[in-house]
């Protein structure tokens, strides 16, 4: 349900940053969201549709840079892919782990026409 | 043309958070962003937390709800200043909200400001409202598996209370397994045992909130 505010912001950030250039459309909009945001690609592009209704980012598609969840083990300094469940550490079964990859999301670039 | 923006898209809540801690720090105010899924306690919790404080610090609430405002009803029987915003359908509380809850708050008389957010492990954890702590309260009947249901919200928390522990004898809850996982999960985390009906394990979270709010 939250990609509805997400949507917003992010349209407000596209719709400045074209304004910028002048732009006349905006055809593409690139985002990075990593795992753990739980972000909903389908749910980005139906509210952008919606959004985008009469502005110059009408039709516009969106692409996503999915970045996995990653975490660093503090005992063996080791990284590895966060799996769904139990984060114990591969290498050495140690269960103290720092995330350092998946929360991200933002937006990485646009295609103006 | 291709235009590169690498812009944060919660940038513009982010701003209007960090507005909002500068103003409750500018009155010397400590907020404590309370979250947990429907039914964990938080309305309790708070209540509890109100109890063991009222004495020694001013405290105010702002209680986040998708509608109604039961909540902020039974809050102020307590006697505390309670703002109620209602999102209408969002899943959660943004900082736009939380400035305009602060403008109908006796800021100046406030210690203490407990918010209570809209029940959802999801979307809460992703929008910072300039509070000083965030807090998850977890509860013996959902279950010892929520944490990596939601690792972003128990990743995101500096404490975690869970509550109902007196339905411990009658509902399968590894609380040695939770704990094992809260830890795994957000190795810096607090957390705290406790039941609002017994009362139990409610004082040493308040000390412990006490003890943060004087170390700010």
């Amino acid at each position: 349900m939250h990609e509805l505010s997400i949507t917003q912001s992010m349209l407000e950030i596209v719709l400045k940053q074209a304004e910028k250039v002048q732009a006349k459309k905006v055809t593409k909009i690139n985002l990075t969201i990593g795992a753990m945001t739980g972000v909903v690609s389908d749910s980005v592009q139906f509210y952008l549709d919606i959004l985008t209704k009469d502005t110059i980012a009408e039709g516009a598609q969106v692409f996503f840079t999915l970045v996995p969840s990653q975490g660093k083990c503090r005992q063996c300094n080791q990284t590895f892919e966060l799996p769904e469940f139990d984060w114990t550490c591969p290498y050495c079964q140690g269960n103290i782990v720092d995330v350092i990859s998946g929360k991200e999301l933002f937006v990485d670039s646009i295609e103006v026409e | 043309m291709e235009i590169k923006v690498l812009k944060n898209i919660l940038g513009a809540n982010d701003q209007i958070a960090a507005k909002n801690r500068e103003l409750m720090a500018s009155h010397e105010v400590f907020a404590v962003n309370v979250m947990a899924s429907p039914g964990a306690g938080k309305t309790s919790v708070v209540l509890q937390t109100i109890k063991a404080l009222k004495d020694k610090v001013t405290i105010g609430v702002i209680e986040g709800d998708i509608a109604s405002s039961i909540d902020a009803e039974i809050v102020a029987k307590e006697g505390v200043p309670v703002v109620q915003i209602n999102t209408g359908g969002e899943c959660h509380l943004e900082s736009f909200q939380i400035q305009n809850a602060l403008n109908n708050l006796p800021l100046a008389d406030i210690d203490l400001l407990l918010i209570e957010n809209v029940g959802n492990l999801v979307c809460p954890a992703e929008f910072s409202i300039g509070e000083d702590l965030k807090v998850l309260i977890a509860s013996v009947p959902e279950g010892d598996d929520k944490p990596y249901k939601y690792p972003l919200m128990f990743n995101t928390v500096d404490a975690i209370v869970l509550n109902k522990i007196d339905l411990l004898p009658y509902v399968k809850f590894n609380v040695d397994g939770f704990t094992k996982t809260v830890k795994t999960i957000n190795p810096k985390v607090e957390l705290f045992k406790v039941s609002c009906s017994t009362g139990a394990g409610i004082q040493a979270w308040a000390e412990w909130l006490s003890a943060q709010m004087k170390r700010r």
